[in-house]
């Protein structure tokens, strides 16, 4: 049933903001997308409805602003109760699948990052980080999944959004580093969950195209060495 | 064996919030103290990944990440109810949570380094003590979690306690009590409730530690 009432403030490229599409299509909640041009102006209502953080993606449900991804797709889940459930049932499970997501967000996408914004020593070192990464990736996905198609089973679940959303950039960073990070050879099961994850109904209409995340993906790298050499200029030791 | 156990280090934010979570709900535990220069092979078994404390071991099953394990306390023993049951409201607590996250880290921050990026780290930690003021404390309430503490009030135990430690022990102030009232009430109140003055460390003993990490840290800068 879909509801009225739902924005959603974001950007194409944002891995986050997928995460967001991704839970409400799977509740089959209906809403406003709302692409915001970061690089040009914040929206207004952008700096209203996360003032303290001024960040997409914003989940805005009547006149309540909900922030940061992961808190989103939890407020989702417990507003629209309709099966599939995207979180476990069973406490334990629960923590597994935050611990799952937390350590997506803390330790994986910043190595991601790092690799797409570093200079070279730095960048190697972060690629190292993400194929260590997908091994452990590979391993929780063969726990949580149980021999299902995904991290939640049957169902996408909450380690399935957190992880899934990164798949389009770990592509671009394959592509940038000549690496390969998911493959059948080593990772078999996270390359054939990535595969059952992007064509999912509920995820293809927000999967980025690759080709123009790449590029996307250079436009980003040259602001932030620009920004990094500037900032070594102003520096003194 | 006890049912419950609790891997930790006695002078980690982290660890204490665990404690208050479980000390609140009346839990009992078995604490073990770990030393995190030499890991014991019960941390390394039950958190392979991060090899970090706390960790929250329920009928042989490890759960890690502090915040992650006061959402699995709080779900696992329903008696005083340390989160909101209204969904927004939890997203509101959550978002806190997060916050209290990266200030908790800043204030770490602050006697890790020197000179430019100290001051830079002080800053940093300024600018979120401003932003709780401004958008995550309310005139009136006495907690985040109302007239009762919930797990955004554990979670900045860093704020309550260990910026005062951090502050003596560097020097820098960061945290002016007048410039930010509802913040120092906050702490004021925080600090009074009888469970949370039990589980907080001594702060004789933490002015000695963290004097001997300073200077640690001035001597590796130094050389």
């Amino acid at each position: 049933m879909a509801d009225s009432n739902v924005k959603v403030l974001g950007t194409w490229a944002s891995p986050f903001v997928m995460r967001v599409r991704i839970a409400l299509h799977l509740k089959s909640v209906g809403y406003e997308y709302v692409e915001e041009n970061l690089l040009e102006a914040k929206s207004e209502l952008l700096l209203k409805s996360n003032p303290v953080h001024k960040k997409v993606p914003v989940l805005i449900h009547g006149d309540k602003p909900v922030c940061e991804s992961l808190i989103i797709v939890q407020y989702i889940d417990e507003v629209w109760t309709s099966a599939p459930s995207i979180l476990p049932s069973d406490p334990y499970d629960r923590a597994e699948s935050r611990f799952w997501a937390a350590y997506v967000n803390d330790k994986f996408f910043p190595a991601l990052r790092r690799v797409l914004i570093s200079t070279e020593e730095a960048r190697k070192v972060a690629m190292a980080e993400i194929l260590e990464g997908v091994v452990l990736l590979e391993e929780a996905f063969k726990k949580l999944s149980k021999g299902k198609a995904f991290f939640g089973g049957d169902n996408l679940g909450y380690v399935d959004l957190a992880v899934g959303s990164l798949l389009a950039w770990i592509k671009v960073i394959e592509k940038f580093t000549e690496t390969e990070a998911l493959s059948e050879a080593k990772t078999p099961s996270l390359a054939a969950w990535a595969d059952c994850f992007s064509s999912h109904a509920a995820v293809k209409d927000v999967f980025p195209d690759v080709d123009k995340l790449v590029d996307f993906g250079m436009k980003l790298r040259a602001k932030f060495s620009k920004a990094a050499t500037a900032a070594a200029a102003t520096t003194t030791n | 064996m006890a049912a419950v156990k609790l891997l930790g280090v006695w002078v980690s934010p982290y660890n204490c919030r665990v404690i208050c979570a479980l000390k609140l709900k009346g839990i009992a535990y078995e604490y073990i103290e770990e030393d995190l220069l030499n890991k014991s092979p019960l941390l390394l078994q039950y958190n392979p990944v991060h090899k970090k404390i706390p960790v929250l071991v329920h009928d042989g099953r490890p759960i890690c990440e502090s915040a992650v394990i006061l959402r699995y306390v709080d779900e696992t023993w329903p008696q005083n109810p340390l989160s909101p049951t209204d969904p927004y409201e939890r997203a509101v607590a959550l978002f806190w949570i997060k916050f209290a996250d990266d200030t908790t880290s800043s204030i770490a921050m602050i006697y890790l380094t020197t000179g430019e990026e100290q001051e830079k780290a002080a800053k940093e930690c300024l600018e979120m003590l401003e932003t709780i003021e401004e958008h995550g404390l309310i005139e009136g309430k006495k907690f985040f979690g109302g007239d009762e503490i919930n797990m955004v009030d554990i979670a900045f135990c860093s704020v309550a306690h260990w910026l005062g430690v951090i502050e003596e022990v560097t020097g820098l102030k960061p945290f002016e009590p007048h410039k930010l009232p509802k913040l120092k009430s906050w702490i004021l109140n925080f600090k009074s409730v009888p469970v949370i003055k039990e589980s907080l460390p001594d702060i004789e003993t933490m002015l000695a530690f963290f004097k001997g990490r300073r200077e640690m840290v001035l001597a590796s800068k130094s050389s």
